[in-house]
């Protein structure tokens, strides 16, 4: 097909100048571009707030999504699960007589921990998450691992808090909207967690790897003490995360660590919890080192900073 | 005429008496339809790999490659800007790329003006390619092979989507151009 006879310049004037310009705007546009990008990639925090109104836009047609997800996931469970129904009712009932086992021993574990709690005089804190939200989407066609959520900074959600499942870990708030926020998955590439094993204290660190499995790099090298099976958990350092909270569990070993599977796929959760940053004030006295200007706030509670995202105008590029 | 035959005075876009295209319609399509194709991949839950081609992009090269003229040739930085607030890359990306395949395509078309599908297929393939692997570089992840490896059915995708798209874009353009305002 030529393109329509209409297109070309011939010697119209108009016409050649109408063309030209058009490549003119079209290249100022590129060079636009590429001046964002740099932008963005030397302050990936630049253009938060514009993105945090867009997701704010269309969170609630991911929540309608969610809910289509969710119901779509039990449907296609419960049909599995009339195939092999007796098999897994044996093992099932087999599981159940261990599990009582197991209960018990945790019951003794957990009263000699609360009477060794009470020696020490220590509290058990227990951690009310600040919100509960679905999962609404995911960036599914960047490499790079983010997931949106359907809380932001009106529900007490700030940058920096973890975000959990019942099973364990899922990520950690990047950035924050008004009623939704940017999760950073545990898989993507640029995510690093502290965590230990959870029968001792043997320390690493879970990166991401990008393709859905986690590499656990063992901070002191030697001996790899790792096993296929082990669990790793939160180990609390940093004061991002609480400790003690399910991360993955070691697949394959390589010899300065291992590779993790996660332990809570983001996928297969519908809701998460948001819970507060675990050691705000050592956060606080961290990034106050960082940055000397300003003095360090006493009290690092919670206080909504949906002020910046509204006062920030929005820039439109065309 | 139309007891004979009750197609005698319309034709593919509807009855060609008193009726004429919407406006609106005609205008706004290729953009809505564009930017539904960014907004879609968002609401699949991807967590352990990029699952799903770059949807925006493609509807973009299939209004582009089926309609030449329809979309101004620098269509492709706002709605690149638009792709980058939800895609998940930098913001600027999208504005960069998209603008460049804008400009590469009208290059191709001024070098080769009789094209036919398999060469809109072919060049529509090569630029999804070369946006797949440029945007995987600019993304701010680290390049891991394991990354690119999972990422490689995104870009076989990508290629083999475009008949379909572009498929998808000609009825659209029917549906565009369907006389659906009445003269009186």
């Amino acid at each position: 097909m030529a393109p329509p006879s209409s297109r070309r310049s011939g010697f119209s004037k108009k016409a050649q100048y109408s063309l030209f310009t058009g490549y003119l705007l079209a290249g100022a546009c590129a060079l636009l571009g590429l001046g964002l990008l740099v932008l963005s990639l030397w302050q990936p925090a630049a253009f938060a707030p514009v993105r945090g109104l867009a997701t704010d836009v269309v969170a609630p047609a991911g929540q309608v999504a969610a809910t289509t997800r969710s119901g779509s996931q039990g449907v296609l469970a419960s049909i599995a699960g009339y195939f092999g129904a007796g098999r897994q009712n044996a093992e099932l009932r087999r599981e159940v007589e261990i599990a009582r086992i197991r209960l018990a021993e945790a019951e003794a574990v957990k009263a000699e921990n609360r009477r060794l709690k009470s020696l020490l005089g220590l509290n058990e804190g227990i951690t009310k998450p600040v919100a509960v939200a679905r999962l609404v989407g995911s960036t599914a066609t960047s490499g790079r691992r983010l997931a949106y959520i359907s809380a932001g900074a009106s529900d007490g959600v700030l940058p920096g808090m973890p975000v959990l499942s019942e099973r364990g870990v899922i990520g950690r708030v990047l950035e924050t909207g008004r009623s939704s926020a940017r999760v950073l998955l545990l898989t993507d590439s640029e995510s690093v967690l502290p965590v230990r094993r959870a029968t001792d204290n043997v320390i690493a660190f879970a990166e991401g790897r990008g393709d859905g499995l986690l590499r656990i790099r063992l901070v002191n090298l030697g001996v790899n003490p790792l096993k296929v099976g082990d669990t790793m958990v939160t180990s609390g350092a940093g004061g991002y995360y609480r400790s003690g909270v399910a991360v993955a569990v070691i697949d394959t070993i390589t010899p300065d660590g291992g590779i993790a599977r996660l332990v809570a796929e983001p996928g297969a959760t519908n809701y998460v919890a948001v819970e507060p940053i675990a050691q705000a004030a050592a956060i606080e006295t961290l990034e106050a080192a960082e940055r000397p200007a300003p003095a360090p706030s006493p009290s690092p509670s919670r206080k909504p900073v949906a002020s910046s995202s509204a006062s920030v105008p929005l820039e439109t590029v065309d | 005429m139309e007891r004979l035959d009750p197609r005698a005075r319309s034709d593919m876009y509807g009855r060609r008496i008193n009726r004429a295209p919407s406006p609106w319609r005609a205008r706004s399509l290729p953009y809505v339809t564009i930017m539904l194709g960014s907004l879609l991949p968002t609401l699949l839950i991807a967590d352990l790999m990029p699952l799903s081609p770059p949807f925006g992009l493609l509807m973009l090269l299939g209004w582009r490659m089926v309609r030449p003229g329809l979309l101004p040739l620098w269509a492709g930085a706002p709605l690149g800007a638009f792709d980058d607030l939800f895609s998940g890359q930098p913001f600027g990306s999208a504005i960069l790329l998209w603008s460049l395949a804008m400009i590469a395509i009208e290059m191709i078309e001024t070098r080769f003006p009789w094209r036919g599908f398999w060469q809109d297929w072919f060049t529509g393939s090569v630029i999804a390619l070369v946006y797949w692997i440029v945007s995987l570089l600019v993304s701010g992840a680290r390049l891991t092979p394991e990354l690119l490896a999972v990422a490689l059915p995104q870009a076989l995708l990508s290629v083999l989507l475009y008949p379909i798209v572009a498929r998808l874009v000609s009825g659209l353009d029917r549906f565009r151009l369907a006389r659906a305002r009445k003269i009186d």
